[in-house]
């Protein structure tokens, strides 16, 4: 397992993210409050630079007619179909083989959905000194 | 922690030696002004003027606002910021190039004359797309092809277009919406089929049309879902009007293809129309085979949106039924709900053979491209 | 004419026809054969109406169904006399036929058509009034529809309320095409009614016509309005589910009647793809569309629009993904089937039994209470409304 720096520290705001190549593979590098995170830049439904998305909130809702915006830039939302991901884990955030209720109760902001199926591929991400390092 | 489950990568069809015909590529102009060298300027004056005149609530916009800025696959914007669609140099970069096009089909979209409640203008606009689509798309790479576009509330200005352009064999068929005043079944508008069996081409119908009729038959839904799913109820009325009015039977050498519409429901419409036919035959003598039949011989699909059953082999048997000659493989490049021709068929367990079918074989043929 | 006399059942044993008296017909149809028979139930301002605005001389047939357009009646269930679905001794030779232990009427008629809203409330209280005296007083096997005036959803509630004490009525029926997609929130207050009174809501095939019935635009044929009910239907689903009704109303049930079932499974893998890519336009919307749809939708089984033999049938239900949504009906007295051929025998014994009496026992609550009061709406003291 090889260490790369990909970044400086402050290179990558928060809300904000980097693309990079290392070892061929294609990464997305995201601030997200402070913390660090990496996702391989190809979406496990159809093969699109998910890293290319609208960072974005989690929509959710209480009952029909109200909005609310939670989780503000924790998600990635794929370029082409709109797939949402959770940058920190990768998890998509629907499941087309469980059944739930889940509506009926509240668990965790922005997590009433069941968990789906696909899981963007996640790289283990460190900030040594000042530069951002991942490990593949 | 999650278990990984990354989307194996996949070889491009390229790579697995199929060559791909993109049945729905949109194009789009940076600026209206690209459309003036091709318009009279009675016409450009009309347009600076007073603008789209349509059956909808927004001159220059849907009234159903999507989820991505223009429809469009966020990826897909020119360097400089341009419409996606609208720069030749990118869209050839970015997917003809990079998906291994062989042809790709243009579907003109945006300031469509079809839509127009003047129809002198609309014929006007319809003509500039058509030129602008050879001299802006066409000329600059020879894998694209142009679609005739054509105002069908105005037959006899879509009949001079249609048979005015058919000489240029890059323009590969005649292109109406489905959405009109009336279903296209009406006889209304079969001097335009007229004209394209005349001219040896096929009819495209792209989903969409200002034709002033709600999306259901309940008005119109509050949600783009609603919007975007009926575009399958739309493509469903259309068949049913095209086949149950006699389209066919008074022009059997007919072709049409539905474009982004999916095709998975059309068996169960088949088969419902077949089902009822014998009730209602008194009513329909000129039909002299059973509707289904019709539909087989007549009409064919663009696989875009593909279908996504929930269960292993529900693709292929829906392929089975539809039938593998009558599909067409399509991207809907730039838009958002675009199928990737590296996995949109995967889940289909198709052969190499047929998979060739539809992502070129079917095209090639009925479209004539050598 | 005595109750005992008029009813066909009592001459037969239970446990008879074919299925035993172990069926329950989810969609049989009784029609209004003249405006005359409204009289008993309109109030003095609505039967003169009747008369100085010769409200009967059309008798408010609804487009599309023509009586005496094959569809509309098998041969063999036509009346000697009057229109389809007008003569009780015909129903009940078909229900002792079939073995019917339940059978619900849905009454299609034009008071859903008027534009007048109060004129359309009096009408369809006129309907449920008379549906409850001459059809449901005259067999006990009958359940009904409550014909709603769909024009305006607070008439609506008022009718729901005045029927609800009648247990007979099991569901209230609504046209498959109106003004509004039925999802709309216009519309909640009859589902917050339903769902307190128990009552699924019945969709059935039919437009008022106020718009076309495809986007496409007015066809010339009846055979092809016909054909694009079921999209009328897929079109009210997503409507239903997008908007949130199974969100804000999570015991509420609906019917679909004479719609169709083919077109489920493509219908559903759809709504579901468009819904992954544009969830958040929706966010009260938490599960995909089909599994929201398996556990608050039911659908009748004729007409079977997938063919029967071949394999599509099997596959078709296969792919539908649930047993439990179908419910058995022989849309008496259209003709969808002939004979006796009402539930594919092609299906397993399992399901057959789940369609034929199980799905419908457990969609209908109002049928699981065994011998239900009835409770006359005029002893309660209502009064047709509207004037």
């Amino acid at each position: 397992m090889a260490r790369h720096v990909v970044a400086a520290v402050g290179e990558i705001a928060e809300g904000e993210r980097k693309l990079v190549t290392i070892e061929g593979r294609n990464i997305g590098i995201f601030n997200v409050e402070g913390e660090y995170y990496a996702l391989l830049n190809r979406c496990p439904h159809a093969g699109a630079e998910l890293c290319r998305g609208f960072i974005v909130g989690f929509a959710d809702s209480d009952e029909p007619g109200h909005y609310k915006l939670d989780r503000k830039g924790e998600f990635l939302r794929c370029p082409w179909h709109g797939w949402e991901f959770d940058i920190r884990t990768g998890q998509s955030w629907f499941d087309p083989k469980v059944r739930t209720r889940a509506y009926k109760t509240s668990v965790e902001k922005g997590a009433e959905l069941q968990k789906g199926p696909y899981v963007a591929e996640t790289f283990a991400v460190k900030v040594e000194e000042n530069y951002i390092v991942i490990e593949i | 922690m999650n278990v990984t489950v990354p989307l194996p990568k996949q070889q491009t069809p390229a790579e697995q030696g199929l060559s791909i015909v993109d049945c729905d590529i949109h194009p789009a102009p940076k600026v209206v002004d690209e459309l003036f060298p091709f318009m009279a300027k009675r016409w450009q004056e009309h347009l600076k003027t007073f603008g789209s005149h349509v059956r909808q609530g927004l001159s220059d916009g849907l009234a159903h606002p999507r989820m991505t800025p223009d429809v469009a696959r966020v990826d897909a914007w020119p360097d400089d910021g341009s419409t996606p669609g609208s720069d030749p140099a990118f869209m050839k970069r970015h997917h003809l190039d990079a998906n291994g096009v062989e042809y790709g089909i243009l579907i003109p979209l945006g300031r469509s004359g079809s839509h127009q409640r003047n129809l002198e203008y609309g014929a006007a606009l319809c003509s500039a797309v058509n030129d602008w689509q050879i001299s802006k798309y066409c000329e600059f790479d020879n894998r694209i092809r142009a679609s005739i576009t054509a105002t069908q509330e105005d037959t006899a200005a879509a009949v001079a277009e249609i048979n005015k352009r058919a000489k240029d064999k890059r323009f590969v068929q005649v292109l109406i919406p489905p959405r009109a005043v009336e279903p296209l079944g009406k006889r209304r508008y079969w001097p335009i089929y007229e004209a394209a069996v005349a001219n040896k081409l096929p009819v495209g119908l792209h989903l969409g049309g200002m034709g002033g009729h709600p999306s259901t038959g309940s008005g119109m839904g509050s949600y783009y879902i609603e919007e975007h799913t009926s575009n399958v109820q739309t493509m469903q009325g259309l068949i049913t009007s095209l086949v149950i009015e006699g389209v066919f039977e008074a022009f059997p050498d007919l072709q049409m293809v539905l474009i982004e519409g999916g095709f998975a429901w059309e068996p169960a419409l088949n088969w419902r129309m077949d089902k009822h036919w014998k009730n209602f035959k008194a009513e329909v003598p000129h039909l002299k085979r059973a509707p289904s039949e019709y539909s087989k011989q007549h009409i064919r699909f663009t696989t875009q949106p593909i279908e996504e059953p929930e269960k292993q082999g529900d693709l292929r048997q829906i392929i089975d039924w539809v039938g593998v000659d009558r599909l067409m493989f399509s991207t809907d490049y730039p838009h958002w709900d675009f199928d990737d021709p590296r996995y949109a068929l995967n889940s289909a367990g198709l052969s190499v053979a047929e998979k060739q079918k539809i992502m070129s074989g079917n095209a090639k043929a009925l479209y004539g491209l050598q | 004419m005595s109750r005992q006399a008029a009813t066909g059942a009592d001459a037969r044993p239970a446990g008879t026809g074919l299925f035993r008296g172990e069926a329950i017909d989810c969609d049989v149809h009784v029609a209004v054969p003249s405006m005359k028979v409204f009289a008993p139930y309109l109030n003095d301002y609505w039967r003169e109406a009747v008369t100085t605005r010769g409200l009967d001389r059309h008798n408010m047939n609804i487009t599309g169904q023509a009586a005496n357009a094959p569809i509309n009646a098998r041969p063999d269930w036509r009346p000697k006399q009057g229109n389809p679905g007008t003569d009780l001794p015909t129903l009940q030779n078909q229900l002792d036929t079939f073995g019917t232990k339940y059978a619900i009427l849905n009454c299609m008629y034009g008071a859903q058509a008027l534009h007048h809203e109060d004129m359309a409330a009096a009408f369809c209280s006129a309907i449920n009034d008379w549906i409850a005296r001459e059809w449901l007083d005259k067999d006990a096997r009958l359940r009904a529809s409550i014909v709603l005036p769909i024009q305006n959803p607070q008439n609506c509630v008022k009718e729901i309320e005045k029927r609800a004490g009648d247990k007979r009525f099991v569901q209230v029926l609504v046209p498959a095409m109106g003004e509004m997609t039925l999802g709309r929130r216009y519309y909640w207050p009859i589902y917050e009614a339903c769902e307190k009174y128990d009552l699924p809501v019945g969709v059935h095939a039919g437009s008022t016509y106020r718009f076309a019935p495809a986007s496409v635009g007015w066809f010339s044929y009846a055979f092809e309005d016909y054909v694009s009910q079921a999209g009328a239907f897929e079109n009210q689903l997503l409507s239903l589910v997008a908007e949130g009704v199974f969100s804000k109303f999570p015991a509420l049930k609906v019917v679909f009647m004479e719609s169709g079932f083919a077109w489920l499974p493509p219908f559903l893998w759809r709504a579901n793809k468009t819904w992954r890519g544009v969830r958040a336009e929706t966010p009260w919307v938490k599960q995909e569309p089909a599994l929201i749809i398996r556990e608050h939708v039911r659908v009748t089984l004729q007409p079977v629009d997938a063919p029967i033999d071949g394999g599509a049938l099997e596959r078709t239900i296969e792919q539908i993904g649930s047993d439990d949504m179908l419910l058995f009906s022989t849309d008496f007295p259209h003709w969808h089937f002939d004979g006796l051929d009402a539930l594919p025998e092609t299906l397993s014994a399992a399901l057959r039994k789940k369609i034929l009496i199980d799905n419908p026992l457990a969609t209908y609550s109002r049928l699981r209470e065994h011998a239900p009061g009835r409770i006359d709406p005029c002893e309660m003291g209502s009064q047709p409304h509207g004037s």
